[in-house]
């Protein structure tokens, strides 16, 4: 059923899908394709309808396969769909193979030299003559390749019915500043949607229609976010080391830190930022910073925790504050750089030799991903101790709608730190004595002046006074205070969020499954099968998961590895309930779908 | 503030030496380390540090235990093998107005941290770095370490075949502006080294020859006493001239040179080795090598360059501590984030 000239519309013969479709857009990295698909992207935003992003690019700097999909949802679901409604095909590369797994029905937009309209009958073919079309709109040869991407944003629109007000729109958003660049983008978009007006057929298989459901929403990504968070939570100092898929934070908040962490009167920086020779040295330089009394953090992916995990270790027994984000992506070892994963939730939970337990934060979506990383500034200086935010690629780097973040009105907690005039008031001071008995002590910090307050920090054995120590009963005493102090972290960090559909089939996630795992909780209600869903949201466990875990015939744990990271936890943390967590695990590198959870737990249920 | 009784002498601040010292050191005796200890303990005295602005780092070895035998007014950090650099940094941003001491060891500094040692250079951080350099693993009992001579034996009769990496050639290299070497058996030298390296501002690096009597001090030993001893080549005398002092001093003419720290401190070098010029990297390197074909130490300040600005200040940081700046020097307000989410709509 090639679409041509002649031809009559195209009709699917079902009903067609307003609002509520995916397409997946096939490039060459480095080609600029990035920039056409958030234009596509934020016009469908533009036009009211709820709209997200992913992102499938590879590890390389040009020339390799890349996949960008764009799901549009009525309903406002916005995990990734397996099946795609559209596919626009610019690699020679991969068409051939994009067409064979595409999903029947499909309507393919192509390059007509590459001929795909044989290879599949059931398939919509759109063939677009684009070196035509871009050599008459763009007088700069050597710009072709560049704006030849912005002709599918013109095509699609047309197909789609957007309107073209709002991709112009998009695309001098996008290309802020830059008035040329901006004008050749949109005559060549332009030039796509004239000639598809005057050449391809209608077709009547999926729609935008213009809505109201992105009024006053922003479209960022997590890491964006983060940076923002730790942008207000007023962070001091910043030690990092490039890394996929972590980089954006830090270079997003130092493009921030620009502009807002100047002293006005002077013009000098409110915050230290240093690109580090490796992680190791911008985890000690976390580290001590926070020690000296800064607001210190870092922002690394899995490879990178690892190199730093001595250091975190030191941090946690000495009880040094810093914040550490980990920007998960698919291990293990290089692994696949930039695809995402959950698959460092053990080791952030224990990161370093002996006995570790750290307080990790699972934000699951914008709103949170600044929330969280403002809130662990002060959750590290009140527990003196290495914060993990967990995020992964998905969230970092893919484009999010959201609801504007909510101004932080919370002053900062810099926790327990004595000055000059509490340390003259207190007698028997000790850097690491429990007078609360909440397993958190006071501490001074470097060059506070008077005399007294200064101690020595070692990563050996120590007392309540921060002397040398190796005997068993210190040992023993600071080891239990800090199990004390994750104890008492439960009443600090967030709770988790319940979605309770009257069950005793539970569903627990955390992080970027939750668009996943919220669909899927609709679709198994459709099925029948109603579930509770908890959405955790960090550790340790606290008095709601005890609840959730000790209310449910079963827990089915939908996580992004490959071994069930976080039910090894909730067995190890509740071993009396250790046979009601099953696993519901995806692995492959792709951001999770919600078929693939309800498929799952169909099959578990069916047992 | 002092303790002690009236009659002991007191530096500027009022404070007696007593001041300055640590807990007692728990090293073999006659340990190099220890007199180095002893020195910084002078030399912080005599230069009237404010005890309660000092912040030591180390990283693991024997050297590394020593920030807890000096200034005990100060903050100490005892962080992870090789990694000191890193914890000088972190807190040196955090706050500006620390007067930061690293110690470390040959094998801390010149193995597993050869990395945070460049880079420390690199961004010259403003610390004092010693290299308490024995060449040989003490706290593991007498391992070879990087910074040991070819040839050299250790206790058992094994031969190192390795060349060894030198700190102070590799400190020019990399751009340092302070680059010294002593030994711990030649207080008079280390004392107007440490002093002048209390009054530099970015990175002052120095490498002090410290026998391990324990495990290097033998006859086979490029590093025992006796070796050091007969083979350790001062280059100059050293004179250091706080800059509060430079009006009562009389500094004296000829061959004596001056150089002129940004506080206005002032360094007088009496050359004894001819033809050696320690503000020229160039020469300064040259003489260096040349010494070492010869099994020779120089000793001394064998490079300085008196204006080189540290990493706080090439970032252009505001001038009170980082740490302790308040909330509203640090967290834009409501309209900030108000402007910053119309951009993202």
């Amino acid at each position: 059923m090639t679409a041509s000239l002649a031809s009559p519309a195209v009709s699917g013969g079902a009903k067609t899908r307003i609002n509520d479709f995916s397409i997946q857009v096939a490039t060459v990295n480095g080609s600029g394709s990035q920039t056409a698909n958030t234009v596509l992207l934020r016009a469908i935003f533009q036009m009211g309808v709820f709209v997200s992003g992913k992102n499938l690019f590879p590890s390389n700097i040009a020339g390799l396969p890349t996949w960008f999909t764009i799901r549009a949802s009525a309903q406002g679901y916005v995990a990734r769909k397996a099946a795609n409604e559209m596919l626009i095909l610019m690699n020679p590369e991969t068409a051939k193979d994009d067409i064979v797994k595409a999903d029947a029905g499909a309507l393919v937009i192509y390059d007509e030299p590459l001929q795909l309209d044989k290879l599949r009958p059931d398939l919509a073919y759109f063939p677009v003559p684009f070196q035509k079309l871009v050599t008459a709109s763009c007088p700069e040869p050597k710009l072709h390749k560049l704006v030849k991407n912005m002709i599918y944003v013109g095509v699609a629109a047309r197909i789609l019915g957007v309107d073209m007000v709002e991709v112009k729109k998009a695309i001098a958003k996008q290309l802020k500043g830059k008035a040329k660049a901006v004008e050749l983008n949109q005559n060549a978009a332009v030039a796509g949607y004239d000639w598809a007006m005057e050449n391809l057929p209608d077709q009547d298989h999926i729609r935008v229609v213009r809505d109201s459901k992105t009024q006053g929403l922003i479209i960022v990504d997590g890491n964006e976010a983060c940076a923002l968070g730790a942008l207000f939570a007023g962070v001091t100092v910043v030690g990092w080391y490039p890394i996929t898929p972590a980089s954006s934070l830090v270079e997003t908040f130092i493009e921030y830190a620009e502009e807002y962490r100047k002293d006005p009167q002077t013009g000098k920086s409110t915050v230290a930022i240093v690109q580090m020779e490796d992680e190791l040295a911008s985890a000690g330089v976390v580290l001590a910073a926070g020690w000296a009394g800064a607001r210190s953090m870092t922002s690394t992916a899995g490879p990178g925790i690892s190199l730093m995990s001595e250091f975190i270790g030191l941090g946690y027994y000495t009880e040094c504050p810093g914040v550490f984000f980990n920007v998960q992506r698919t291990g293990p070892s290089t692994g696949l750089p930039t695809r995402t994963q959950q698959s460092d939730i053990e080791m952030c939970a224990k990161a370093s030799h002996g006995d570790t337990l750290h307080i990790n934060l699972y934000p699951g979506n914008m709103e949170e991903c600044f929330q969280f990383s403002y809130d662990a500034f002060d959750l590290a200086e009140r527990f003196q101790t290495p914060i993990f935010v967990v995020t992964d690629l998905d969230l970092g780097m893919q484009n999010w709608a959201s609801r504007p973040f909510a101004y932080p009105d919370k002053p900062h907690d810099r926790g327990k730190v004595l000055d000059q005039k509490q340390l003259a008031e207190i007698q028997d001071w000790g850097r690491y004595k429990d007078v609360d008995g909440d397993g958190l002590c006071y501490r001074s910090l470097p060059g506070t002046p008077g005399g007294k307050g200064a101690y020595f920090t070692r990563g050996s054995g120590h007392n309540a006074y921060a002397l040398y120590s190796e005997k068993p009963e210190d040992y023993v005493a600071v080891v239990d205070r800090l199990r004390k102090k994750y104890e008492t972290a439960k009443s600090y960090v967030p709770k988790p969020v319940f979605r309770p559909l009257g069950s005793d089939r539970g569903m627990l996630a955390f992080g970027s499954s939750d668009p996943a795992v919220l669909e899927a909780q609709d679709l198994l209600a459709e099925q029948g099968l109603k579930t509770d869903y908890l959405r955790l949201r960090a550790l340790p466990f606290t008095a709601e998961v005890d609840a959730f875990v000790k209310g449910m015939k079963v827990v089915y744990v939908v996580e992004q590895n490959r071994d069930g990271q976080m039910a090894n936890l909730l067995r190890e943390f509740y071993p009396e309930h250790a046979t009601k967590f099953k696993n519901v695990l995806h692995y492959d590198g792709l951001a999770l779908d919600a078929q693939t959870i309800v498929d799952q737990i169909t099959a578990f249920e069916q047992k | 503030m002092s303790t002690a009784t009236p009659s002991a002498p007191t530096n500027k601040l009022g404070m007696t030496k007593q001041d300055y010292v640590g807990s007692k050191s728990t090293l073999c005796a006659g340990c190099g380390h220890d007199s180095i200890t002893g020195q910084i303990i002078n030399a912080a005295f005599e230069m009237s540090i404010e005890g309660h602005r000092v912040a030591k780092y180390s990283g693991i070895g024997c050297s590394s235990k020593t920030p807890a035998y000096f200034l005990n007014q100060g903050w100490g950090f005892n962080g992870v093998h090789g990694r000191m650099p890193a914890l000088a940094t972190g807190a040196s941003l955090a706050n500006r107005t620390l007067v930061n001491i690293g110690i470390s060891g040959d094998g801390d500094s010149m193995s597993i941290g050869t990395g945070q040692f460049v880079h420390a250079i690199r961004r010259n951080i403003p610390m004092i770095y010693i290299i308490e350099d024995n060449g040989v693993y003490g706290l593991t009992k007498g391992q070879f370490s990087a910074t040991a001579d070819k040839g050299s034996h250790l206790k058992n009769g094994a031969v190192n075949e390795l060349p060894p990496i030198d700190p102070c050639t590799l400190a020019i290299e990399l751009g340092c502006g302070f680059v010294a070497r002593s030994f711990s058996g030649n207080p008079k030298q280390l004392n107007a080294i440490l002093k002048a390296a209390f009054a530099y501002e970015g990175t002052a690096i120095i490498d002090v020859i410290s026998p391990c009597v324990t495990f290097n001090n033998h006859d086979a030993s490029t590093r025992s006493y006796k070796h050091v001893k007969d083979h350790d080549f001062p280059l100059h005398d050293l004179g250091f001239i706080q800059y509060s002092e430079v009006e009562d001093v009389e500094i004296p003419a000829g061959e004596t040179e001056i150089v002129t720290f940004p506080d206005g401190s002032k360094v007088a070098i009496k050359a004894i080795h001819e033809g050696y010029d320690p503000t020229d990297r160039y020469i300064a390197t040259k003489a260096i090598h040349e010494s070492m074909q010869k099994g020779e130490f120089l000793t001394g300040l064998l490079y300085i360059h008196a204006k080189h600005a540290p990493l706080p200040e090439l970032l252009n940081l505001v001038d009170e501590p980082l740490a302790t700046l308040p909330q509203s020097a640090v967290k834009p307000g409501p309209e900030v984030l108000a402007a910053i989410m119309e951009t993202l709509t």
